[in-house]
């Protein structure tokens, strides 16, 4: 990782007296370049015509190899893997949650300009809007709820837009939070007549929490009620008593143990351990139109993913995120929720460092489980291609080839075994698993 | 009858807001915390969660960074002086500073009004000239006339795909309709005399409108325009958060999400602070159209 690093910042970060000196060593390089090629000619060439070629003198010679091959083009290549990004000055879209992490700490800590960008993050208030910028191109890329991206590509909420999920940002980190006066609740079935909220239709949230009350035998629409409300009012509305609980993004979850209104009832990760919750989220459009951009986006986003998933960094990473001008959050809050070392609202101080974790790679059964789960609940109908939806939108391949270049692990294929609450997902069969469920809404 | 004209008002007004402060203050009062009763372990969970802070002498207070409640008139005066030392500092793309925020607010007002009045009093002029085509639109104005601007906002924004022309667009579709209804009805119920001696004086068309009728509906067009600024005032705000765009609604959404509430109640002030001075500047406008018969 260290190794990458370095030689990630020896070929982002140019040295600035060498920027000074661009058009005198731009010139040297090609030279250099050139000067490669033609001696790797003459190595290649037989030895009699070797004799010929070096008595032709070193720019005839020059000349003559380039005639056959494109020189400039080789030289620009060698000097820049990368390409030049096209569009350096991008607006990214989020809500300020915590899943969203990466995407923002890369503006304070300095992941897009290492990767030479000049990213600014634009926070909204609520899913509906993110989806609507994106769309109408206000932004030029986004922090999503990882549904999102199939459901606008599928067209389910919206027109239909080719999206690309290029990297999931968090994995665990959500939580059912409960009214403090529902304390004495153990089980879903404890919940039938319940208020609950989620931060928007097309969300791990909502499919969390339904998977969780049906498992428990409780038909989400039919014995409870689930409302959609921006997060930063489920934690006003909790208070109120006008919602019994949610399953919500972080730091709501702490903030109303930090109010003193709530109580962490079970933390997302014990419904499904390392289920992916928020990615990152890029039109197709933007990705053929910049390349060389989307490239030093996608870069900039894994690379802070990585640094964000190592413990050690939680609390700088805290206190980077928590100003106005991102989450806008005590750092009291955010530091329980990233250090996982917090007050669960029941009297208790509980330790889990994996109650969130930042892992970049988008596996296709984790879309073919979402989808599984839109179609269950009636959002998705008709057939759907699983496996090619899921190749489509969540880019795997492209975000190892990413990893394996900036020196981080890469993965052996696209489809991993998830198993949540105990049962186990087989991503190759979807349409079994659809139909094993007894409680759906499927018509 | 006898009168009480004597007494100075201000005076009056003054004793009301201390008398307002003063209870403000004494309701929201917290009393000291007293580590009576309970457990080090309760202690402990409370200062982890930061409910109480630790005092000098291994004692406890309050966390004074914690609102519970309703804060008090202090807190909120605290919190406008930080808002306004930063008035001018640009902080990130999402944190600008206060004054920033109410130039945002008036311009999207400005904006949105006085398209919206230029709009307004020409189609209203045309209506008020022509009776036949006054009483076939008219029931047109009044279906859209009651419908709130923000109804108009989903629609708005999936056409025309951009928030920042759509919360100005807002603001125009709040302020369009009282002046155009006002206009038409002002100038339709013109002095018939003044046509008249407008005829009789063979001025030209452009003479006619600049000269007789628009002075003559102005009083009428002012109390349109009137309406229409408090209906548009009312709509910047809540078009600033639904859409997220910067500007003092936006600052009242953002310390919401915060449930920062002294934070609230200084947006609060602020949007009152922007309604009375783009209400005393309107004024001061009218009163130069505005004539005694």
């Amino acid at each position: 990782m260290s190794e990458g690093e370095r030689a990630s910042k020896r070929t982002m970060t140019p040295n600035p007296k060498a920027v000074v000196q661009a058009a005198s060593s731009e010139k040297y390089f090609e030279c250099k370049v050139e000067q490669a090629v033609v001696s790797a000619v003459i190595q290649a060439a037989a030895p009699s015509r070797r004799r010929f070629l070096a008595s032709m003198g070193a720019a005839a010679l020059t000349a003559f190899v380039a005639e056959f091959l494109p020189l400039k083009e080789i030289a620009a290549f060698a000097a820049d893997p990368v390409g030049k990004p096209e569009k350096t000055d991008l607006s990214i879209g989020f809500i300020p949650i915590t899943c969203a992490t990466p995407i923002i700490m890369a503006e304070p800590l300095g992941f897009y300009s290492k990767h030479g960008l000049n990213a600014k993050v634009k926070r909204a208030a609520g899913w509906a809007m993110v989806r609507d910028w994106s769309i109408n191109k206000d932004v030029d890329a986004a922090h999503m709820l990882s549904p999102m991206p199939l459901a606008i590509t599928l067209g389910v909420g919206s027109v239909p837009v080719p999206f690309y999920m290029p990297a999931v940002e968090n994995i665990n980190g959500q939580a059912i939070t409960l009214h403090n006066k529902h304390k004495g609740v153990k089980t879903a079935a404890d919940m039938k007549g319940f208020r609950f909220c989620v931060p928007f239709d097309y969300s791990m949230h909502n499919y969390l929490l339904r998977y969780f009350l049906a498992e428990g035998g409780v038909h989400p629409d039919k014995d409870v009620q689930i409302r959609v409300v921006p997060p930063p009012e489920m934690v006003a509305n909790l208070k109120a008593g006008n919602v019994d609980g949610y399953l919500a993004p972080d730091p709501f979850n702490q903030r109303a143990v930090y109010e003193n209104a709530g109580f962490i009832f079970k933390l997302s990760k014990e419904i499904w351990d390392k289920h992916p919750c928020c990615g990152f989220a890029i039109s197709k459009d933007f990705a053929t139109q910049y390349p060389n951009t989307f490239l030093a986006l996608f870069r900039s986003i894994v690379d802070a993913t990585h640094y964000a998933s190592n413990p050690a960094h939680r609390k700088e990473i805290a206190e980077a995120i928590a100003p106005t001008n991102y989450l806008n959050q005590p750092v009291a809050v955010l530091e329980q929720v990233l250090t996982g070392t917090y007050a669960d609202g029941l009297g208790a101080i509980k330790t889990d460092p994996s109650r969130i974790d930042f892992d970049p790679f988008p596996w296709h059964s984790m879309a073919i489980w979402i989808m599984t789960q839109m179609k269950r609940w009636g959002h998705l109908r008709g057939e759907v291609n699983y496996s090619a939806v899921a190749e489509q939108v969540y880019r795997a391949a492209d975000c190892d080839r990413i990893a394996k270049e900036l020196g981080y692990p890469t993965h052996q294929g696209v489809m991993a075994k998830h198993t949540i609450m105990g049962r186990e997902f087989d991503a190759t069969q979807p349409d079994a698993y659809v139909r094993s469920f007894k409680i759906h809404s499927m018509t | 009858m006898k009168t009480h004209e004597n007494g100075s008002p201000w005076i009056i007004s003054v004793f009301i807001l201390v008398i307002f402060l003063g209870g403000w203050h004494l309701l929201t009062l917290r009393p000291s915390f007293h580590a009576n009763g309970k457990t080090d372990e309760q202690l402990q969970m409370m200062e982890f969660n930061g409910d109480i802070v630790r005092a000098g002498a291994g004692g406890y207070i309050w966390n004074p960074e914690k609102m519970n409640g309703v804060p008090g008139p202090l807190a909120v005066v605290e919190k406008a002086r930080t808002e306004l030392s930063e008035a001018f500092v640009i902080k990130g793309t999402n944190d600008h500073g206060i004054a920033y925020l109410v130039l945002y607010t008036v311009s999207r007002f400005a904006g949105g009004f006085l398209a919206a009045s230029v709009v307004a009093i020409i189609f209203g002029v045309l209506l008020g000239l022509n009776r036949v085509l006054f009483r076939a639109v008219n029931p047109f104005i009044q279906v859209l006339k009651p419908i709130s601007p923000l109804a108009w906002m989903p629609l708005l924004l999936y056409t025309v795909k951009d928030p920042k022309w759509t919360a100005v667009l807002v603001v125009f579709m709040a302020a369009v309709w009282p002046t155009l209804a006002t206009t038409a009805f002002g100038v339709s119920s013109l002095k018939k005399e003044y046509l008249h001696v407008a005829a009789i004086l063979q001025l030209s068309w452009f003479k006619r409108l600049y000269r007789v009728i628009l002075p003559g509906a102005a009083p009428t067009i002012v109390n349109g325009l009137r309406i229409a600024f408090g209906s548009a005032l009312v709509a910047v705000v809540p078009a600033e958060m639904l859409l997220g765009e910067l500007g003092v609604g936006y600052l009242s959404w953002i310390e919401w999400n915060n449930l920062d509430i002294a934070g609230v109640i200084f947006a609060i002030l602020v949007v009152g602070v922007v309604g009375v001075i783009l209400d005393s500047g309107f004024n001061k406008l009218a009163s130069l159209v505005t004539y005694q018969e």
